[in-house]
């Protein structure tokens, strides 16, 4: 994934200065030395892939993802989802069921009233981010980038080389998160994640739920953008990995206000009512497909809706021709 | 023939250099993994070990070692090598002396590094959260005197001897101090910590107790509240899935998160990660949701049969229903069903 990423992308910033200062004529002859003639065309090419998976790790080049970014906003970060709107989304049936019976006044409860999202959403917008860099005061190594968005606190990405806690350290919404360079890429590996939401309409995310994310920087048309990929691995929820990316631009006329978060408490408050649907009580678990002329079985078809394959499907049921919905909703 | 060869050898290559550094990144990113015990510090002198059973809370200072549960008999010893471990890190750097001027508040340093520091302190308390094996099945071999000195009590509710005698537990297993009243607190201070028993009527058991340590700001649960299974509720010894949302919902009057919903009062459960009020509060959550579930069925005639077929611990089953640990998502339902339809009179 990592190599495939790094020859997609285009260089840009220190490296493709370091690139002009080659002249036509030394790079032929380095790539001559390297990889000669004599060998074919795959075994070179394979042997040039072995080269920049082996030295890329451990290349110099690093990035400044430092800075104030406001997200790009982009229809999944600024609308909201309707309930029922689970398509695109490889969820299992135990998903499905805490989707389903999922009443959006939960989060009136004092408990939840101050809670932000978790790292496996929040970063796909659409709230301004703060990125800063944590710097050793005796060797001046950059040792962290420190990301903090408009509500929530602020989440380190440790570039040390320490490893993760254990197991049974606590879990933050955040999560505990270390990076490494590829080029001038950052991979990083987050662990110890609380309980969230993969979209605004409670779609769950366990606290078993690891992410490899990608921070990708980038000049385009004058302006600094930065792609922030999340690839989310859970294994309670999730049947496959699921692949989401944020882009915020840099905007250094942005700045993070403070957010306090005072509780209030509810009218009818009481200590034994959580809101939550019974099973098959949701009336509207079937409002986005019927909304868009959708076969109701996109609501739990999971992960098949992720890939084009899943449009003669549509196609099916737009025909009238409906197949029996999967999973536990019914239609 | 030899091209072919080499074509295959770069392509191994690059395979493995590739798996290789992907690996390594798993390997920095994955937890340490060690094979023995250990003690994780929560905050303070409060102290927390997974993996002996049920989860062992310790506050270790100068004034000696108080545990909350001891674990499993057969993890007694892993469990001491552990606190020894800890108690001689701490002894080293000088976390077990005490202050002997009664009135400095900060013992001032010798200027020339030829002292020693006070040696490892014995175990001067025992609190059980309840009778069970993997909670109190180490009392004997933890509480046992040192050196000459005295066996430490073993503090628990008064149900907890009540249902050890009657389960002809072996004598040196059973608590040497009960409380019958709601809460009991510690004679004097420990470690600087004013430490509350809280009595938790009908929630896994009848003799269930929650440790508070008010300065540390931790609350050691017991099995009322576990981040590995649903509630493991024994309605034969007086539990009651109504008494384990009680108890949950007191935790969190009690804990008081320190931003953004999360930190603040950490939470020691019975089994599991350690914990904060948001992890509570799923818990507590589900709980009542699964809860309302089965009342209404039960409300509407169904059979227990009839309830399982609507599965109604679905949704939460893949996180909470350890199948390996014994106590499965059905048998926490029955018992759920149980305790509903058998009221606590």
């Amino acid at each position: 994934m990592s190599c495939c990423i790094m020859l997609l992308r285009r260089p840009t910033g220190r490296a493709t200065a370091r690139q002009e200062m080659l002249t036509p004529l030394t790079k032929r002859y380095i790539l001559e030395v390297l990889f000669p003639r004599s060998l074919g065309g795959l075994t070179r090419a394979l042997l040039a892939l072995f080269a920049g998976l082996c030295l890329t790790g451990q290349a110099a080049a690093q990035m400044d993802f430092s800075g104030e970014w406001t997200a790009v906003p982009a229809q999944a970060n600024v609308e909201n989802p309707q309930i029922g709107e689970y398509a695109g989304l490889p969820m299992n049936d135990e998903a499905l069921r805490r989707a389903e019976i999922w009443d959006p006044a939960i989060e009136s409860l004092p408990v939840w009233q101050c809670r932000p999202q978790t790292g496996a959403s929040i970063k796909l917008g659409p709230s301004a981010l703060r990125i800063s860099k944590l710097i050793d005061g005796s060797s001046r190594e950059l040792v962290a980038f420190q990301a903090e968005w408009l509500r929530s606190g602020g989440v380190p990405i440790y570039l040390d080389g320490r490893p993760h806690p254990p197991g049974h350290a606590a879990h933050s919404w955040g999560g505990f998160s270390t990076g490494v360079w590829i080029g001038d890429m950052l991979k990083v590996t987050t662990t110890h994640l609380k309980e969230g939401y993969y979209r605004r309409n409670g779609v769950p995310q366990s606290d078993r739920a690891e992410l490899t994310e990608y921070l990708i920087r980038r000049r385009f048309r004058g302006k600094d953008y930065l792609t922030w990929v999340v690839i989310a691995n859970d294994p309670v929820y999730l049947t496959e990995p699921l692949v989401r990316s944020g882009e915020y631009r840099l905007d250094p006329a942005r700045s993070l206000e403070p957010y306090p978060c005072a509780l209030v408490k509810p009218v009818n408050g009481s200590d034994d009512l959580v809101p939550s649907y019974p099973p098959g009580a949701n009336e509207q678990i079937h409002n986005f497909a019927d909304g868009y002329g959708l076969p109701r079985r996109i609501v739990a078809d999971g992960a098949a809706t992720m890939y084009p394959e899943f449009r003669a499907v549509l196609a099916e049921g737009q025909t009238g021709t409906q197949a029996p919905a999967v999973g536990v909703v019914q239609p | 023939m030899r091209r072919h060869y080499t074509t295959l050898a770069a392509l191994g290559l690059a395979v493995t250099c590739g798996a290789w550094s992907d690996a390594a990144g798993a390997q920095q990113a994955r937890a340490g993994g060690a094979a023995q015990l250990d003690f994780w510090p929560v905050r303070g002198n409060v102290y927390m070990l997974a993996g002996a059973g049920g989860n062992v809370t310790a506050s270790v200072g100068s004034d000696g070692v108080l545990l909350v549960d001891t674990g499993t008999a057969e993890a007694s010893d892993a469990v001491a090598a552990a606190l020894s471990r800890l108690q001689e890190r701490l002894a080293l750097a000088g976390r077990l002396d005490g202050v002997l001027d009664a009135d400095a508040a900060i013992a001032a340093p010798p200027r020339f590094p030829n002292y020693t520091h006070a040696p490892v302190k014995p175990v001067r308390y025992v609190i059980n959260t309840s009778a069970r094996l993997d909670h109190s099945g180490a009392n004997a071999a933890l509480a046992a005197p040192r050196n000459g000195g005295a066996a430490a009590p073993v503090i628990a509710q008064e149900n907890v001897l009540i249902r050890l005698v009657s389960g002809e537990a072996p004598f040196e297993r059973l608590p040497t101090e009960t409380f019958s009243s709601g809460e009991h607190v510690l004679g004097n201070a420990f470690n600087g910590d004013r430490i509350r028993l809280i009595h938790v009527p009908a929630a896994v058991t009848d003799g269930d107790t929650m440790v508070y340590f008010r300065a540390a700001d931790i609350i050691s649960t017991g099995d009322v509240f576990s981040m590995e299974s649903f509630p493991v509720i024994d309605v034969n010894s007086g539990g009651s899935i109504d008494g384990v949302i009680r108890a949950l919902n007191a935790i969190l009057r009690l804990a008081i998160p320190e931003a953004y919903g999360e930190g603040g009062t950490l939470i020691v459960p019975g089994h599991g990660r350690l914990a904060d009020s948001a992890d509570v509060g799923y818990y507590r959550d589900m709980l009542t949701i699964i809860r309302e579930q089965v009342r209404n069925a039960i409300d509407s005639g169904m059979t227990l049969d009839q309830i399982r077929v609507l599965r109604p611990t679905l949704g939460f089953e893949g996180r909470f229903g350890a199948e390996s640990s014994g106590w499965t998502a059905d048998m926490f339902l029955e018992a759920v069903y149980r305790s509903l339809r058998e009221p606590l009179q």
